[in-house]
């Protein structure tokens, strides 16, 4: 139990001023700007808005400046921020399958409608260090301007649908058609598949990647294929209240995944593909392909498939241990003082040594 | 949140413009207001308010709606002298860029609305589109065609 202190102001002030200076550090080198950590460190952006749960690139540069690049810090600061958001609704459900895509990509069908667009991938580059990025003041030659428009770009998973091949995704009714929010109710288990992806696409990343890689090797096996994956702008529109119809407020950048994968069937359902979904904000493309993993390896009693006692499967082990701020809450308290917490335990360790030490005197003497 | 419904015809046009101005950049919008003039006189009905909107998604990308995260909007409603009142909710942590929105929407509702169109809305208008389809061109250059290689003893 952390028990209150006092005292040791003087000496939090000057660790602050020192935090200062430390993150500044050498002033002979040009301060970084917040604009440039959003343009130019993109992707960490990306994963703090993600985390964070709250999309706003400026502030996430801002907490990744303020963090000194510890992104989880970044992350904390962000979900603390977000707190204290009005929350003034909720959106209607985006609109993926009209998504402006930078980047789609299936690995089960090679010629889809819209075709496979790369995007501004580090995919087929060769991981060796760039030295030229070295140099300052880089010119880099400018890609082809030109104008098109965005092909339609319709979902892979309805290909296989035309045959019945694969599992449905149908909306509910409206009216039940209302998820519960992790961030107004507690997590509760059982917990629905909505509330599910809700806790994944805010999960730690390291901590999703890794679920998702444990499926793969073997725990809870599901031989998953990426379907699609699809990184671009959607639209996202909410309701105003005063005039009773929706408009677009904004656009995000999200990341979404579909993976296909093998079913043979149960005693409830039919040998047909199934599937597993992640969508993320921003570029977040490892993230996303492992929460579809994750998420599908969640669904076993929705397909009737057998527990296999393997972690990825334990919905209560994957949603309490994946949000990485309810962690590091946890995990960094026991660095803050315990003094009366340990001097009670140092208490009963020197009496038990005490006891122990007499009864082997006593043992001697006999 | 109510279903979607058929809107009527104005209610599609300022459904319209304000999701232009929601989406624009926030600076660009500045300028265009500004190179207008003095701006008219008005009234709260509700001072800027920095919020959040939860942003849902559906499983699958069609199944049941589950909610992704926030993001960061700016709301606000005012009342110009002739009575005409304007909404903004644009992205962003930007009140100034809210204030314009909601001024606009409610000029678009005036005679001042071809000119706001033609000075405003068309310009902003035209230069998002052309934004898009620069990185549609990008995108599309980076297309490619996959050919699997013929696998066989001969």
């Amino acid at each position: 139990m952390y028990v209150a202190v006092k005292g040791g102001e003087k000496a939090i002030d000057k660790a602050h001023e020192w935090l200062d200076e430390a993150r500044r550090g050498d002033p002979a080198v040009a301060e970084l700007s917040v604009p440039q950590i959003r343009e130019q460190l993109a992707l960490a952006v990306n994963r703090v808005m993600a985390e964070g749960s709250l999309y706003d690139p400026d502030l996430a540069a801002l907490a990744i400046k303020q963090a000194r690049g510890d992104l989880i810090e970044a992350i904390f600061l962000i979900r603390a921020y977000r707190t204290t958001l009005p929350r003034f609704g909720y959106s209607l459900p985006v609109d993926t399958g009209a998504m402006e895509c930078d980047r789609r990509i299936s690995a089960t069908f090679k010629d889809v409608p819209g075709g496979q667009v790369l995007g501004p991938t580090f995919d087929y580059t060769h991981r060796l260090l760039d030295f030229a990025l070295e140099a300052e003041g880089l010119e880099r030659p400018a890609p082809e301007a030109g104008q098109a428009e965005h092909p339609e770009m319709p979902r892979v998973t309805e290909f296989l649908n035309k045959e019945g091949l694969i599992q449905d995704e149908v909306a509910p009714a409206p009216a039940e058609d209302q998820p519960d929010d992790l961030t107004r109710q507690p997590l509760e288990l059982p917990a629905a598949r909505p509330l599910r992806l809700q806790a994944l696409t805010r999960g730690d990343e390291g901590f999703v990647l890794s679920m998702a890689y444990s499926t793969q090797r073997g725990y809870a096996k599901n031989h998953p294929f990426v379907g699609e994956l699809r990184i671009g702008t959607v639209a996202v529109e909410a309701e105003i209240p005063e005039l009773g119809f929706a408009i677009e407020v904004g656009e995000v950048v999200l990341t979404e995944c579909e993976t296909v994968n093998q079913f043979l069937g149960s005693k409830s359902e039919p040998p047909q593909f199934t599937r597993g979904y992640g969508l993320v904000f921003g570029q977040t493309e490892r993230k996303a392909i492992s929460m579809a993993l994750v998420d599908r390896a969640l669904r076993w009693k929705e397909f009737g498939e057998d527990d296999k006692g393997a972690p990825a499967q334990d919905e209560e082990f994957v949603l309490y241990h994946c949000d990485n701020i309810q962690a590091t809450g946890f995990l960094e308290h026991i660095k803050l003082p315990h003094y009366v917490d340990f001097q009670s335990e140092l208490e009963l360790v020197r009496k038990i040594r005490r006891e122990a030490d007499e009864a082997k005197m006593q043992e001697a003497a006999e | 949140m109510a279903d979607q419904r058929e809107l009527t015809e104005a209610e599609a046009a300022r459904r319209g413009w304000m999701s232009l101005l929601a989406k624009a950049p926030a600076a660009r919008l500045a300028q265009l207001w500004e190179a207008r003039g003095a701006a008219p006189g008005f009234d709260w009905l509700r001072a800027p308010e920095v919020g959040g909107v939860m942003v849902r998604g559906r499983a699958g990308g069609t199944g049941a709606a589950f909610n992704l995260g926030e993001m960061v909007v700016t709301r606000c409603a005012l009342k110009l002298a002739d009575g005409r009142v304007g909404h903004a909710m644009v992205q962003g942590r930007d009140r100034k860029k809210a204030e314009i929105a909601a001024l606009v929407d409610a000029g678009m509702q005036g005679g001042e609305a071809d000119s706001l169109r033609a000075d405003l809305l068309a310009v902003l208008e035209a230069e998002m589109t052309s934004a898009k389809a620069a990185r549609a061109a990008k995108a599309d250059q980076t297309k490619v065609d996959f050919f699997t290689m013929v696998r066989g003893e001969d």
